[in-house]
């Protein structure tokens, strides 16, 4: 069982993910701005970004991993492994900028599962995802994900 | 304008309120992380858990209003964290970073910040390292 599910996990890395864009919207910045209690206005109100030398809202350090959540077909790589989304955990997460994207710019992401390991017998298993992000072929981050799957009772 | 920081320099600490169950709906889908055993406790007692928890990216969110209340976003070359243990729901974080090291890298300094996330009953739930540009800075 555990040696299968290392060969089904180790299958995976390499994979390319199917690239896909993506745009930060302003409304949708004002309302994750909101959520996590921003009080500075540069992250939700367009004169001050403007002010602030942004040519719109900036999208805040965090923000291209929930860009990269509305990637297609979400959980393909946890369907194929047979991963309940309850049993997963957020393991690690990175992020390297070449510049602050903003509002309106038309992202491209092209994520790729890059390592598969397990710890304790396969009680725990880890997969690493890192995404490119880019504008008009410019380098704009780099995203490193790392999820942990534990083995649940589940109702 | 910030002046330039110091190694053993602590960053202007950010502590929240209690994260409430209504945060926890307005982040999800602000967002987009819309994985119900935060928001739903049917789903999270199903997974034998007693009740929902907070998403780690929350924190990790207001990590990164911590750095950005020290400089400006365009400082921040990269960070990552660590998801050392889940924030229960009413977990109250804290964020702390703290300069360990200043460098020259091609002729601008830059600092290595460590970076974490405690809640008020003392467990430490994020864990990070920061890369921030120092150039510019007087």
């Amino acid at each position: 069982m555990t040696a299968n599910s290392v060969t089904r996990g180790r299958d995976i890395v390499g994979l390319e993910l199917p690239s896909f864009t993506a745009v930060a919207e302003r409304g949708q910045l004002r309302f994750f701005a909101k959520a996590i209690g921003q009080d500075n206005p540069i992250y939700w109100d367009l004169d001050s970004a403007l002010a602030a030398g942004y040519t719109d809202l900036p999208v805040p350090p965090t923000f291209l991993f929930s860009l990269e959540l509305g990637r297609p077909d979400p959980y393909r790589v946890l369907r194929e492994l047979d991963i309940d989304m309850r049993q997963v955990l957020h393991g690690e997460q990175g992020f390297t900028y070449d510049r602050t994207a903003v509002a309106g710019e038309e992202l491209l992401f092209c994520p790729r599962m890059t390592d598969y390991y397990e710890k304790r017998d396969g009680a725990l298993r880890f997969l690493i995802r890192e995404t490119e992000v880019t504008s008009d072929g410019a380098p704009i981050a780099r995203l490193r994900n790392v999820i942990v799957v534990r083995e649940l009772e589940l109702a | 304008m910030s002046t330039m920081p110091a190694v053993g320099e602590s960053l202007p600490p950010l502590s929240l309120p209690p994260i409430s169950r209504t945060t926890l709906a307005l982040f999800a889908g602000a967002s987009g992380d819309h994985n119900p055993i935060h928001i739903d406790l049917d789903v999270a007692r199903s997974a034998g858990l007693d009740d929902v928890f907070c998403h780690g990216m929350l924190s990790m969110a207001y990590l990164g209003r911590l750095l950005t209340n020290w400089l400006p976003q365009s400082h921040l070359r990269s960070w990552s964290v660590r998801f050392v243990s889940i924030t229960p729901i009413h977990g109250e974080p804290t964020c702390t970073g703290r300069v360990t090291a200043i460098e020259d890298l091609e002729g601008l300094p830059v600092a290595s910040v460590e970076l974490e996330v405690v809640l008020a009953d003392g467990t430490r739930t994020l864990a990070g390292v920061a890369t921030v540009s120092l150039g510019e800075l007087q």
